[in-house]
C-alpha cells in the first residue's frame, strides 16, 4: 500500500491511496484543520466521485473509529507472535493511592520489569506515555511484559 | 440634513444593497463579484439607481479593500511553496501568460491603443481570479479531484507574475519618456526583489515581532504595516498591491490562523466596496460601445484558458477529463483585472476602463457556470478513456 502526498498550494495537503478492492480515496488536510474525505470515481479515477467535509472533531472521531480496534488487533497479534510475553489491561481505580501521581513516580519497570506502552483514557489511546504522565481515576494502563511482572503491576497498583 | 448624517446614510444605503445582492448571489449560486460590479455601475452617474453614493470615501475604501485582498492572499501562500511550484511548474506559467496574455495585447494594438495600453489589457486577459476560481473548487467539492494542484499551481505562478508585472505596469503608466520609463522599472524591481529576498529570509522575525498580544493588537498592527507597506511600495512605483501581497508571503506561522480569522470579514467588506467602486468610476452609458470587442474577447479568454488548462493537466499526468476540468476551472477573471484597470484609470484611452469592466462582468459570471458546462463533456471523455484502457 502506498500513500501519496500531494501539496495543494493555498489550501493545505491531498493524501491519497488505492485501495486492495481498486478503489482509490483520499484526504484533503486544509491549513484551517477541516478535513475533507473523498472517495474518488471509478470511471474517472481523476474525479472525486463524493467529498465529505469534517470539522476538526468530527475528523477526530473518523480517525478514532478507524484507528481503535486496529491499536488492540495489533496488540493482540504482539501477544499471539512473541511467546511468553504477557499484555493486559489495568485500571487505576478510583480512590486508588496512585490516583494524581506519574508514571515515573510508580517506578513501575525499575519494580516489576513489566512496560506501560499505553494509557486508555476517555475512549481515546495515548501512546507511549511519557515518565511525567499523571495518571486519573479510570485510566486503563496496558502493560507489557512477562506474565510474572504483568502480575506484579496489578498487584502493585491494586495494593491498598 | 448634516454632512455626518448624509454620509452615513449613503454608506448604509450602498452597504446594504450590497448584502442584499449577497444574499441572492448565494441563493442562485452565483459569484457576487459581478452583481457588486453591476451594483457599482447602477448606482453611480448614469446608472439605474444613482444613489449619490460619498464617491470620496467609497475610493479610499476601494484602496484599502486591494490592500486587504491581497495581504490575505498572500496570507495563503509559504514562501516554500512559492518557490517549489515555480521549480516544478514554471513552463506551464510561462505558457499561460502567453496564451492568455497576447489576445489581450493584440486586441488593444489592433484598436490602436498604443504599447502602454496593450501591456494593461495583457494582463487583464492573463490573469485568472484566484478568488473566484478557489471558491468555484471548494463550493464543487473538488479540492480532492487529480486535475486541483495542477489548477491551484497555474494560480500560484499568476500571482507570482503578477508581482513582478504590476511594478512593471505602475512604473511605465509613471513615466513620461523612454528613458525615464526603463530607469523607474529598473528601480520598482530592484525594491521588489530587495523587500521579497528579506521576507523570505526574515520573514519569522516580523511574524514573532507582531505575534505577542491580544487579538485586537495583532490586528491592529498588522493592518497598520499592511497599510504601511502597501502606500511605500505605491510611492516607489511598486504599486500598493504588490507590497500588500509581499508582506501577507513574509507572515507566517501560527499567527496565518489567526489573522485569517481577524482579517477575513475585513476583506469581505472591503473587497466588496473594491468591486462597487470600480462599478462607480464607470459610466454605464459606455459600455453598450464596447459591450461586443469585450465579448470577443471573453470567448477568447476561455479558449486559451481551457487550452492551458489542458497542458497544465496533460504536465500533471491527468486524464482527458481531468485536463477539460482544469482548464474550465481557470476561466473567471475579476480581482486582478479590475486593480491593473484602477491603475490604469483613464490616463491611456477612455475605453479601457469600460471594456475591462464588461470583460470581467462576463467572465466573472460565465466563470464559475465553466466547470458545471464542461462536466457533461468531462463526463464522456471519461467513459471513452475508461473503455480504451486495457482492462
Amino acid at each position: 500500500m502506498e500513500v501519496e502526498e500531494t501539496r495543494l498550494p493555498g489550501i493545505g495537503l491531498r493524501h491519497d491511496l488505492l485501495t486492495a478492492s481498486g478503489r482509490r480515496i483520499g484526504v484533503v488536510s486544509q491549513s484551517t484543520g477541516a478535513r475533507h474525505l473523498v472517495l474518488y470515481d471509478e470511471v474517472d479515477p481523476d474525479a472525486t466521485a463524493a467529498t465529505v467535509e469534517l470539522t476538526p472533531e468530527e475528523a477526530d472521531a473518523v480517525a478514532e473509529l478507524l484507528g481503535a480496534p486496529r491499536i488492540t488487533e495489533r496488540l493482540s497479534r504482539l501477544r499471539e507472535q512473541v511467546s511468553g510475553l504477557a499484555t493486559e489491561g489495568v485500571p487505576i481505580l478510583p480512590g486508588s493511592p496512585y490516583v494524581g501521581a506519574t508514571l515515573g513516580d510508580t517506578a513501575l519497570r525499575t519494580r516489576t520489569g513489566a512496560s506501560v506502552v499505553a494509557v486508555l483514557r476517555a475512549g481515546e489511546a495515548v501512546a507511549s506515555p511519557t515518565p511525567d504522565f499523571r495518571f486519573q481515576a479510570d485510566d486503563r494502563l496496558i502493560v507489557i511484559g512477562t506474565a510474572d511482572g504483568v502480575a506484579r503491576v496489578r498487584a502493585l497498583l491494586h495494593s491498598p | 440634513m448634516s454632512d455626518a448624517a448624509r454620509l452615513l446614510v449613503e454608506l448604509g444605503a450602498v452597504v446594504l444593497a450590497l448584502g442584499v445582492i449577497g444574499r441572492l448571489a448565494g441563493r442562485i449560486g452565483l459569484s457576487p463579484v459581478p452583481l457588486y460590479l453591476l451594483a457599482g455601475l447602477a448606482f453611480g452617474t448614469g446608472g439605474l439607481l444613482p444613489l449619490d453614493a460619498p464617491e470620496d470615501f467609497i475610493e479610499a475604501g476601494a484602496d484599502v479593500g486591494v490592500v486587504l485582498l491581497l495581504l490575505v492572499l498572500g496570507l495563503e501562500y509559504t514562501a516554500d511553496e512559492l518557490v517549489g511550484t515555480l521549480r516544478r511548474q514554471a513552463p506551464v506559467g510561462v505558457v499561460d501568460l502567453l496564451l492568455n496574455g497576447l489576445p489581450g495585447a493584440a486586441f488593444a494594438l489592433v484598436a490602436g491603443w498604443g504599447p502602454t495600453a496593450a501591456l494593461a489589457m495583457a494582463g487583464v486577459t492573463a490573469i485568472s481570479s484566484s478568488g473566484i476560481v478557489s471558491k468555484v473548487l471548494t463550493d464543487l467539492g473538488r479540492l480532492g479531484n487529480r486535475e486541483t494542484p495542477a489548477v491551484l499551481g497555474v494560480l500560484v505562478l499568476e500571482d507570482l507574475a503578477m508581482a513582478a508585472y504590476l511594478p512593471i505596469l505602475t512604473a511605465l503608466l509613471a513615466a513620461s519618456g523612454g528613458a525615464s520609463a526603463a530607469a523607474s522599472i529598473a528601480v520598482a524591481l530592484g525594491v521588489l526583489v530587495v523587500v521579497l529576498v528579506v521576507a523570505l529570509r526574515h520573514g519569522q522575525l516580523l511574524s514573532r515581532a507582531v505575534g505577542t498580544g491580544s487579538d485586537e493588537v495583532l490586528l491592529l498592527s498588522v493592518l497598520g504595516l499592511a497599510l504601511l507597506v502597501a502606500g511605500g511600495a505605491e510611492a516607489v512605483h511598486v504599486s500598493a498591491a504588490v507590497g500588500a501581497f509581499l508582506l501577507g508571503i513574509a507572515l507566517s506561522g501560527e499567527l496565518v490562523e489567526r489573522l485569517r480569522g481577524l482579517l477575513g470579514p475585513l476583506r469581505d467588506l472591503f473587497a466588496a466596496v473594491f468591486f462597487v467602486f470600480a462599478g462607480l468610476s464607470i459610466d454605464p452609458r459606455e459600455l453598450p460601445a464596447v459591450l461586443l470587442p469585450a465579448l470577443g474577447l471573453a470567448l477568447v479568454g476561455v479558449a486559451t484558458k481551457v487550452a492551458t488548462g489542458w497542458l497544465a493537466g496533460r504536465r500533471a499526468g491527468v486524464g482527458p477529463a481531468g485536463r477539460l476540468r482544469a482548464g474550465a476551472a481557470l476561466v473567471p477573471r475579476g480581482e486582478f483585472s479590475l486593480i491593473i484597470a484602477g491603475l490604469v484609470g483613464g490616463a491611456v484611452v477612455p475605453e479601457f476602463g469600460p471594456t475591462v469592466a464588461a470583460y470581467v462582468l462576463v467572465l466573472a459570471v460565465l466563470g464559475p457556470l465553466a466547470p458545471r458546462l464542461a462536466d457533461p463533456l468531462a463526463r464522456r471523455l471519461a467513459l471513452r478513456a475508461a473503455r480504451s484502457r486495457p482492462a
